[in-house]
C-alpha cells in the first residue's frame, strides 16, 4: 500500500510473441507448402491442396515442439492437428449440403409453387406449371397423422419408464432402443404385409402414417424419458403428501412440469420422419393432385414429389427436385430450431 | 336439551392397495409401455408369416445364393423362381463397413476435440450442427450425394486404385467407377458420423474428473492426458457407438440406392461400380415384383430387420454397461 507500485501479475502460460510468430510462421510456410507442391507435382484439385497442407501443418508443429519440449510434446502437437481436421471434416459436408440446396433450390422456388400442384404438369414440364402444393399439403397430413397415433404410445411408453418402474422397465428400454434401429424400409414392408395387402388393399395416406408411427414412437418415447427423469422426484413426493393419487399426481403435477420437453420430444419426432422417404415410396401412391382424405386415394407428399422429379431426370425436373428439397430442408430445420429454442428455455429455467 | 348423537365420520381405511382409478391408470400405462414390444414382434411375425413360404422353398440358399430371378407364365403362374440374398448381404456389409471404417476416426477426433480442445462457444455451434445433420432426412443426402459428392469420390477412388491396386480390395479388373460400394460408403459414412460422435461425446464427458485432472497435474500433455484416462474409459462406448452407426448404415435405403449400381453378384472390390444393398433391392424390386416376388422380399425385408435388430441390441448393451462403469 505505502509504496504505490503495484504489480503486474504475470501470465506464464500465455503464448509469447515470439511463440505467436513462430505459430504464424509455420501456418504460412504450410500455406505456401501446399500451393507450391500442388503447382509443382501433377497432385490437382481441393483435395491436394487440403492433404499436403494438413501434412505440412502437422510434420511442421511437431518438428518445432520435438525440438522446443522433446517427443510427447510433438506427440501431443500431432494429434492437435488431428483432433481440428476430425471437427472440420465433419463440418464440411454440412457447410456443402446448406450450399448446394440453397443454390440448386432457390432458382425453382416461386409464389406459384406453393399454390398449384402437379396435376396438370409433369416434372419435365417448364417451372412455372404446376407445383408442390399437393406435396405439402400431403407432408402435413402423414405428419399429422401420424402424431395422433405416435404421441400417446410414445409419452406412455416413456411414463411407463419413469413412474410405474414395473418389472419390464428394463426389458422395455431395450426394445425402444432396438425399435429406434429398425430401418424405415423394413416398417413400411410390415405396414405393407399387415394393413395394406391383407385388410385396406389400396394405397393411402393413412398407410404412410402407420409406418412413420413405427418410426416416431422411439424417437418421441426416448426424449419424453430423459425429460421425465429430470423432473425432480420432490413434486412426485409433494403430490403424494397431498393426497394425490398416483394418476393424479402424473397427470396434474408432472406432465405440465415437463410440457416443454415434451413438446421438444414431440418435435424432434416429427423432424425425424418429415423427410422419410423409403416407406411413403412403399405405402402411399404418390398422388400428383391435392388429396385432403388420408384415408383413400393416394396421397402425394415432398419425399415423394422429390423422389420422382429427380427421377425424371430432365434439368428441368432437377431443379424442381432441388426446390422440394429446399421446402423440405427448411420445414426441418424450422421444426429442429423451434426444439432447441423450447429445450434451452427450459434448461434456463 | 338432548344431544343428538353426532354421527362421526368413519376414518378412511388405509391401505396400501391403489385405487381404482390408479389401477386403470397404471393398467394404460403399462399397455402403451408393452407396445414397442409388440409392434417389434408383430414385425417379425408379419415379415415371417409372409416370406415363409419362399424361405421354405429357397432354404439356407436363401442367403448363400446370389441369383435373383422369377420367370412365370402368361397367367401370372410362377414356372421357375431364383431367390438368393448373398450378394446383397455382401454388399450391405460392404457399404456399412466401408463407412464405419471412414465415420470412425472422424467422429473420435471430433468428439475429443468437442469435449477438451473447443473453447465453449465453439463447442455449442458444433453440437449445433451436428444434431442438425443428424435430422436431414436421407434423401437429401442421396441427391447431394449423387450430384455433388459422387464426382470428388469417383476421382478419390482412382488415386487409392493406382497407389494402392495392390491391395486386394483396391483391385479391379474393369475400371468402372461410377456407383461403387465405395461412394455409398462414403455418403453412409456422412450419415452416420452425427451418430458415432455424440454417442463418444456422451462417453467421454463421462470420463472421471478427479483422474483427468490427476494427469495433468502430474505434467501430462493434453494427448498424454487423453491416451491415459480419456481412451481407456471411453473404449467400449465408442465401439458401441460404432456399431450404432453400423446398424443405421445397414438399414439406410434411399440414399444407398440413389447412389449404388445393384448387381447380383458376389463383389468384394469396393471401387468396382457394382455392390448389392438389401434395403435398395426393396426398393428396386418393388415396383413390378409379382405377388411371388414380393413375398421374397418380405423375406428379405425380415433378414434385414433381424441384422438390424442383432447389431443395435450388441451395441446398445456395450454403451449401457460403459455407462455404468463410468459413474
Amino acid at each position: 500500500m505505502s509504496t504505490g507500485s503495484s504489480v503486474i501479475p504475470t501470465k506464464p502460460w500465455k503464448a509469447s510473441n515470439k511463440q505467436r510468430a513462430i505459430d504464424a510462421l509455420v501456418l504460412l510456410v504450410a500455406l505456401l507448402a501446399s500451393f507450391t507442391v500442388v503447382a509443382v507435382t501433377p497432385m490437382k484439385g481441393k483435395l491436394a491442396y487440403f492433404a499436403v497442407f494438413f501434412i505440412a501443418y502437422a510434420l511442421l508443429t511437431s518438428i518445432f515442439k520435438a525440438q522446443q519440449r522433446g517427443s510427447a510434446a510433438a506427440k501431443d502437437a500431432l494429434v492437435n492437428s488431428l483432433v481440428a481436421i476430425g471437427a472440420i471434416v465433419t463440418v464440411i459436408p454440412v457447410a456443402s449440403i446448406l450450399a448446394t440446396v440453397l443454390k440448386n433450390g432457390l432458382p425453382g422456388i416461386s409464389f406459384g409453387l406453393f399454390t398449384h400442384d402437379m396435376a396438370l404438369a409433369t416434372p419435365t414440364d417448364p417451372l412455372n406449371n404446376g407445383g408442390l402444393l399437393h406435396a405439402i399439403t400431403g407432408t402435413l397430413l402423414l405428419v399429422t397423422v401420424a402424431l395422433i397415433l405416435s404421441v400417446p404410445i410414445g409419452i406412455l411408453t416413456a411414463l411407463y419408464l419413469t413412474e410405474i418402474k414395473g418389472k419390464f422397465t428394463g426389458p422395455i428400454r431395450f426394445l425402444v432402443q432396438a425399435m429406434s434401429g429398425v430401418p424405415s424400409i423394413v416398417a413400411g414392408l410390415f405396414i405393407l404385409s399387415a394393413v395394406l395387402y391383407p385388410i385396406t388393399k389400396s394405397y393411402s395416406g393413412l398407410m404412410g402414417s402407420l409406418s412413420l408411427t413405427i418410426l416416431m414412437i422411439p424417437t418421441i418415447a426416448r426424449t419424453a424419458e430423459e425429460v421425465l427423469n429430470l423432473i425432480p422426484n420432490d413434486l412426485r413426493e409433494a403430490g403424494t403428501a397431498l393426497g394425490g393419487t398416483q394418476w393424479r399426481t402424473v397427470a396434474m403435477i408432472v406432465l405440465p412440469a415437463a410440457k416443454s420437453g415434451l413438446v421438444t420430444a414431440i418435435i424432434l419426432g416429427v423432424a425425424r420422419i418429415a423427410g422419410e422417404t423409403a416407406p411413403i415410396l412403399l405405402l402411399t401412391g404418390g398422388g400428383d393432385r391435392v388429396n385432403p382424405n388420408a384415408f383413400s386415394g393416394p396421397m402425394g407428399s415432398l419425399p415423394y414429389y422429390i423422389w420422382k422429379s429427380f427421377n425424371a431426370g430432365s434439368p428441368e425436373a432437377i431443379t424442381r427436385a432441388w426446390a422440394g428439397l429446399l421446402v423440405l430442408v427448411g420445414l426441418v430445420l424450422i421444426l429442429f430450431t423451434s426444439a432447441r429454442f423450447l429445450g434451452s428455455r427450459k434448461a434456463a429455467k | 336439551m338432548t344431544f343428538t348423537a353426532i354421527k362421526t365420520p368413519t376414518p378412511r381405511e388405509i391401505s396400501t392397495e391403489p385405487r381404482r382409478s390408479d389401477r386403470v391408470f397404471r393398467a394404460i400405462v403399462t399397455f402403451g409401455g408393452i407396445s414397442s414390444l409388440v409392434i417389434l414382434g408383430l414385425i417379425a411375425l408379419f415379415l415371417g408369416y409372409r416370406g415363409f413360404e419362399v424361405l421354405r422353398q429357397e432354404g439356407i440358399g436363401f442367403i448363400t445364393h446370389s441369383d435373383w430371378s422369377i420367370s412365370t407364365d402368361d397367367a401370372g403362374n410362377v414356372l421357375e423362381s431364383h431367390f438368393g440374398l448373398a450378394a446383397m448381404l455382401v454388399g450391405t456389409i460392404l457399404c456399412s463397413l466401408i463407412a464405419v471404417v471412414i465415420a470412425l476416426p472422424v467422429s473420435v477426433f471430433c468428439a475429443l476435440f468437442l469435449n477438451f480442445y473447443a473453447p465453449n462457444w465453439l463447442k455449442k455451434i458444433l453440437v449445433t450442427i451436428i444434431d442438425m445433420m443428424a435430422a436431414f432426412p436421407s434423401i437429401l443426402f442421396g441427391i447431394w450425394g449423387f450430384l455433388v459428392l459422387m464426382p470428388s469420390v469417383e476421382y478419390w477412388a482412382k488415386l487409392l486404385h493406382r497407389y494402392f491396386g495392390f491391395i486386394p480390395i483396391f483391385d479391379m479388373q474393369v475400371p468402372v467407377y461410377t456407383r461403387s460400394p465405395f461412394v455409398a460408403g462414403v455418403v453412409l459414412s456422412i450419415m452416420i458420423i452425427p451418430i458415432i460422435t455424440s454417442v463418444s461425446r456422451e462417453i467421454f464427458s463421462q470420463a472421471p474428473l478427479d483422474r483427468i485432472q490427476a494427469a495433468y497435474a502430474l505434467g501430462a500433455t493434453r494427448w498424454a492426458m487423453i491416451k491415459a484416462v480419456v481412451i481407456p474409459h471411453g473404449r467400449s462406448g465408442v465401439i458401441g457407438g460404432a456399431m450404432l452407426g453400423l446398424g443405421r448404415a445397414m438399414g439406410e435405403t434411399v440414399a444407398v440406392f440413389t447412389v449404388l449400381n445393384i448387381v447380383f453378384q458376389i463383389n468384394w472390390q469396393m471401387l468396382l461400380g457394382a455392390g448389392g444393398n438389401v434395403a435398395s433391392l426393396i426398393i428396386l424390386k418393388f415396383g413390378d415384383a409379382s405377388p411371388y416376388e414380393i413375398k421374397a422380399l418380405m423375406a428379405a425385408g425380415l433378414v434385414l430387420f433381424l441384422l438390424t435388430l442383432i447389431v443395435n441390441g450388441l451395441a446398445n448393451l456395450i454403451v449401457k454397461t460403459t455407462g455404468k462403469s463410468g459413474r
